[in-house]
């Protein structure tokens, strides 16, 4: 048992480090960030593409991808040593996770030759993004339940419906998209899967103002859009077996969530005071502080559980389903009780007033979507229950029925 | 990185499950609890065979010379099969306390017994209701001998001999005491647990030797505690483990509304928090084993949060297996209420939850000033 890289992990590291140095600045602060002084997100866009390129022309850009697509073939573990590294540099991240990610390995599967020259070089060298178009408002854990419509009309097809939570709609340049093409056949069978040039006519996007005031995330309507049929990826009616292929490539989440953890809060609890004495000498906040402290050690301890199992080629265990389900919930409450601390004072979020800028209130406000963005807590608590435990799934009423015979709510 | 128990590790925990599944099955745990006596002697005879009480001694004590993974994996399945057995306070505590604290004459009397499980240790420690704190021991050390009340004992009725902390003059020190002198008044306790033995020890001027430095036993008993801390944390994530199958197995076989309830999600939500709750403890169990084979300076830090999240798994589990079979597991023929004092049993025995949260944060505190 150690926390050791084996000689070729450190051999891989080292090769990380040289290639990093020698093209990007190490960050002088943990805490530094590559976006803190842009003027705008077209900016970030630009510096973004502009060290994917780098990336690219040393053969660093798609790491996991297979050799014969331009990739290293890299192991898991190997691509978190890298997000280790990189994590250590002031460059971007982001933008291209769902192309390089997603996209492309579900391209590599169900794309024809044709469909493979297109759109895998220009996805290796980031010259296009790409965003992803699954969830609608009626349909996100329920996924199959998609209604957006796709219609055959000689050799294009006509879609009409809604996205939504779609990150980075407004710069993407293509998209993965599901879709309903045939509502007489039971949910899962009558799907079909497409890749749309977002800069289609009849495309809108349109950004979701959310509680926290900012907008990560937006809507696209599609109005009689046109996608040609050689944009279609699998076979008609397949699209559900596409999708599944897109969600398996969905990264094992090891990396350490940003925000306030224990070790901020016992910080703040120093400096503030209850009842004329710093909070932390208070029993019950004491024993708040080390129930939390034993979840962020539990959770630290469960990814170097996940690495190791990576290290050997394994593929982390149920054990990696559980970080996101405690972490955002500890956030949450921890930010709440990190106010709460501050007593009246802590509902000002003035950047320049309240303690470590801020961070606690823009918590409180941000938390709630970690609870549901990537799997609801109860979805969550499902797929432990089922894929971990064994447990039956609850009987479903839609099971077999016609999409179009599904009961449907008043809630759009 | 690697991060996880070898494959030899893991080899000896797979020989311990399939042996204590053999010799100590809940029928076996149902009668000590019932019955009259202390422990199951069969059984510790057994283990004792196996090598499991001499696992971390050296081979020089007699010993196998193993190291504390091999016993986290060892202690990981005495706590699935809640085996009655006075193991914990034997190997985890007396032979810990030798081991850290013990003269070479006193190791060389002791361990190669305690071994061979001829000879059964405990900790005497706590003095009645609330915590006990380093400078208030009320038992006290004079002219070679202890006077004074121990109150519970773990074990205290079935041990040969005790470590007692107690106050010598110059603060808190420990000492060795052999049970059978007739000077000590022993009363055997009514408890929760009765799978696990308890007494009331009076001391009346019995003779004792000290063991360590001489007022420097609250630093020493702190680390005894630390390294029995990470044991009996296995222990409990073991037997949480199994609380868990108990009720998982039921929910799967019990149907109601025609169907298996194990497919309701209110019951599946329950069981995916206790596996949370599970693999939290286990991962900061793997924390503190690190901690505790290496010698690490976070041995206090890693010791408390694998004892406090473990001690959380372990309730938690327990209560809800019997919230899971639903009247059933109120029932004294099912075997639930077996986990859920066990649970009270292996919590309480080491120090209560707050006082080891109220461990874990002013060392979490202090590391962060250091």
């Amino acid at each position: 048992m150690d926390f050791n890289d084996t000689p070729e992990e450190a051999a891989f590291r080292a090769e990380v480090r040289t290639f990093l140095d020698s093209v990007a600045t190490r960050k002088s602060d943990p805490q530094d960030s590559w976006d803190k002084n842009l003027k705008n997100e077209a900016e970030g866009i630009e510096i973004a593409k502009k060290w994917q390129h780098t990336l690219h022309e040393n053969g660093w850009a798609c790491l996991h991808w297979p050799k014969e697509y331009g990739g290293r073939a890299a192991s898991q573990i190997e691509r978190v040593i890298w997000d280790q590294e990189e994590g250590q540099y002031l460059v971007p991240k982001g933008f291209f996770m769902i192309g390089l990610g997603m996209a492309g390995p579900t391209i590599m599967t169900y794309g024809n030759d044709e469909q493979k020259a297109r759109h895998l070089p220009t996805l290796a060298s980031s010259e296009k993004i790409w965003c992803q178009l699954f969830s609608e408002p009626v349909a996100g854990s329920d996924l199959a339940g998609i209604r957006t419509k796709s219609e055959k009309d000689g050799d294009d097809w006509i879609i009409n419906g809604q996205k939504i939570w779609t990150s980075g709609a407004h710069y993407s340049d293509w998209g993965i998209l599901v879709t309903r093409s045939d509502a007489t056949v039971a949910k899962h069978k009558g799907m079909t899967y497409f890749m749309v040039d977002m800069k289609s006519p009849g495309v809108e996007v349109r950004p979701i103002k959310q509680i926290t005031g900012g907008s990560g995330f937006n809507e696209v309507f599609f109005t009689d859009v046109r996608i040609p049929d050689s944009q279609r990826l699998g076979a008609v009616g397949d699209g559900w077996n596409v999708a599944l292929a897109t969600l398996m490539n969905e990264r094992v989440a090891v990396g350490e969530r940003k925000g306030g953890d224990v070790l901020e809060l016992i910080e703040l609890a120093k400096n503030v005071n209850i009842n004329g004495k710093p909070a932390i000498e208070d029993g019950a906040v004491r024993a708040k502080l080390a129930k939390w402290y034993t979840e962020f050690s539990g959770l630290k301890f469960t990814r170097f559980r996940s690495i190791s199992a990576m290290s050997r080629g394994e593929v982390p265990g149920p054990e990696n389903s559980i970080g996101k389900l405690v972490g955002a919930a500890k956030s949450q409450d921890m930010a709440e009780f990190a106010m709460m601390l501050m007593d009246r004072a802590g509902m000002i979020n003035d950047k320049e007033i309240a303690p470590f800028s801020a961070m606690f209130q823009q918590t409180f406000m941000q938390s709630p979507s970690g609870r549901i963005a990537g799997g609801t807590d109860e979805i969550l608590r499902n797929v432990v229950a089922e894929r971990v435990l064994g447990l039956p799934q609850e009987p479903r009423s839609d099971k077999g029925m016609p999409y179009n015979e599904i009961p449907t709510g008043t809630m759009k | 990185m690697n991060f996880e128990f070898s494959d030899n590790q893991k080899l000896l925990k797979d020989q311990a499950n399939k042996f204590l599944a053999d010799k100590c099955p809940l029928t076996t745990v149902r009668n000590i609890l019932e019955g009259d006596e202390p422990y199951d002697k069969e059984l510790w005879s057994d283990i004792a065979n196996m090598g499991w009480t001499a696992a971390v001694i050296p081979e020089e004590f007699e010993g196998l010379g193993l190291g504390y993974l091999e016993l986290c994996m060892i202690a990981e399945e005495m706590g699935r099969s809640l085996a009655p057995v006075p193991f914990s306070s034997s190997v985890y505590l007396a032979t810990e306390a030798l081991l850290l604290s013990g003269s070479l004459e006193q190791k060389e009397q002791y361990l190669p017994k305690l071994a061979a499980g001829e000879l059964i240790g405990t900790v005497a420690d706590a003095e009645g209701y609330g915590s006990t704190t380093a400078e208030g021991y009320s038992v006290t050390f004079k002219n070679g001998r202890l006077t004074g009340e121990k109150i519970p004992v773990i074990d205290g009725d079935v041990a040969d001999f005790a470590v007692v902390a107690a106050n010598g003059g110059n603060g808190t020190s420990l000492y060795l005491v052999n049970l059978s002198e007739a000077s000590i008044a022993k009363e055997v306790l009514s408890t929760l647990d009765p799978s696990r033995s308890q007494a009331r020890l009076t001391f009346n001027n019995t003779p004792a030797q000290l063991l360590g430095e001489d007022g420097k036993g609250a630093a020493a008993l702190e680390k005894v505690f630390d390294h029995a801390a990470v044991l009996f944390a296995f222990e409990q994530i073991g037997a949480a483990e199994a609380a868990l199958d108990a009720a998982k197995d039921y929910a799967m076989n019990r149907y109601a509304f025609g169907r298996s309830i194990a497919s309701f999600q209110a019951m599946k939500h329950k069981m995916a928090d206790m596996f949370v709750a599970l693999e939290l403890a286990r991962s900061n169990c793997y924390y503190g084993a690190w901690a505790l084979s290496t010698g690490d300076s976070e041995l206090p830090v890693a010791a408390a949060t694998a004892r406090v999240s473990a001690t959380k798994a372990m309730y938690e589990c327990a209560k809800e297996n019997i919230q899971i079979h639903g009247g059933m597991g109120f029932t004294w023929e099912f075997d639930c209420h077996f986990f859920y004092r066990r649970s009270k049993l292996l919590a309480d025995n080491l120090g209560s939850q707050s006082l080891w949260e109220e461990k874990l944060i002013s060392r979490v505190i202090a590391s962060t000033e250091a």
